[in-house]
């Protein structure tokens, strides 16, 4: 177990370049959740929270859809048990992404990272890392995380304090960063892989038909984004089972 | 009655990491299932794509900035530009189509 905290500490230059390297391409992460959180603020604002308090649930829980639902469930007065279930629904997306993480840790990775790793599994963080090859080296994750998350936190507490200064062009220009780098992410190995094109064909093609077919648009997106990652990726598993010698 | 804010945050706080932590820190092993191990694999794409399209093209002021934003993205990553870059260009496309159009 404690090899591998020794293997990865910051002591050896080699993880420190990680680092920095997570810490570059945290900067269009950042970038982008300051425009996003700035409109979270603008909620947290209404359900009644302070800036202070604001900085303090973007720290701690670091979720997008997570808090907006956690934010309007203040403002409706909710008992804890609807927050506890509320923020489930909302964040339940992260479980599969932990478990994806899992299988590209080292095997014997300390408990330590594993729980540091867990924190930083957001959207943006998850698809960086996740795009990375080999096994993760939580440093990389841990300097993005780094500036994300706090680019994030000042972004709700600024948009508690400020509300709609930020010019409207800005948060619109700024709102498409965090596609952008998704995009980053999925398309390079597409471009190898026609199973992985043919795949994000077909869940654009769904995920707009779900957000505009009656009943299923009415679920909140984190709510759907489960329910067609999990069938889209059971029917590519069945029909595109994936070999072991070809990995990556 | 309200319930009190600092406890709101801690249940959200805790839920939220319990969610992360627990699969992460709980499977040890490399998955053999050859189902699972697939399955995996496709999560990462499945949910990326499906949260951005038809998203990007409602995160925007006009519609079609989305558009061309989701258009040159997906051209820039093509040609094996980085995060950083790919981020930025869409960033730039929107800030300049809708100077003219909004």
């Amino acid at each position: 177990m404690n090899s591998t905290l020794s293997k990865y500490s910051l002591k050896h230059t080699k993880n420190r370049k990680v680092f920095l390297n997570g810490m570059k391409d945290g900067i269009p992460i950042g970038l982008g959740y300051l425009a996003v959180a700035f409109s979270l603020g603008i909620a947290a604002k209404k359900a009644g929270l302070t800036a202070i308090q604001g900085l303090i649930t973007s720290l701690l829980c670091n979720a997008s859809a997570g808090e907006y639902v956690g934010f309007t469930l203040i403002a409706a007065h909710a008992v804890y048990l609807e927050m506890a279930f509320g923020t489930l629904i909302a964040n339940a997306r992260y479980m599969l992404m932990s478990c994806a993480i899992s299988q590209r840790t080292e095997p014997g990775l300390s408990i330590w990272h594993r729980m540091g790793l867990s924190f930083c599994i957001t959207d943006e963080l998850f698809g960086i890392t996740i795009a990375r090859e080999g096994y993760i080296n939580p440093n990389y994750t841990y300097g993005a995380m780094f500036v994300a998350t706090n680019g994030w936190a000042i972004g709700t507490a600024l948009g508690i304090i400020a509300g709609n200064i930020l010019p409207l062009r800005l948060v619109s220009a700024f709102s498409v960063a965090l596609y952008g780098m998704f995009l980053a992410i999925i398309i390079p190995p597409a471009r190898k892989n026609r199973i992985i094109a043919l795949l994000i064909l077909v869940c654009f093609i769904l995920s707009y038909l779900c957000s505009v077919l009656p009943i299923i648009s009415n679920l909140s997106e984190g709510t759907r984004t489960i329910i067609l990652t999990v069938i889209i990726a059971t029917i590519a598993s069945i029909l595109f089972p994936k070999n072991d010698d070809e990995e990556e | 009655m309200s319930g009190n804010i600092y406890i709101y945050i801690a249940v959200m706080a805790v839920v939220t990491y319990l969610i992360r932590v627990l699969p992460l820190t709980l499977i040890r092993k490399q998955i053999k299932n050859k189902f699972l191990k697939s399955f995996l694999y496709y999560v990462p794409y499945v949910t990326l794509a499906v949260m951005t399209f038809p998203a990007i093209i409602h995160a925007t002021q006009s519609t079609y900035s989305g558009i061309l934003a989701l258009i040159v993205g997906i051209l820039v990553a093509w040609f094996g530009f980085d995060l950083f870059k790919t981020a930025v260009s869409c960033c730039t496309v929107v800030l300049i189509l809708e100077l003219f159009i909004i």
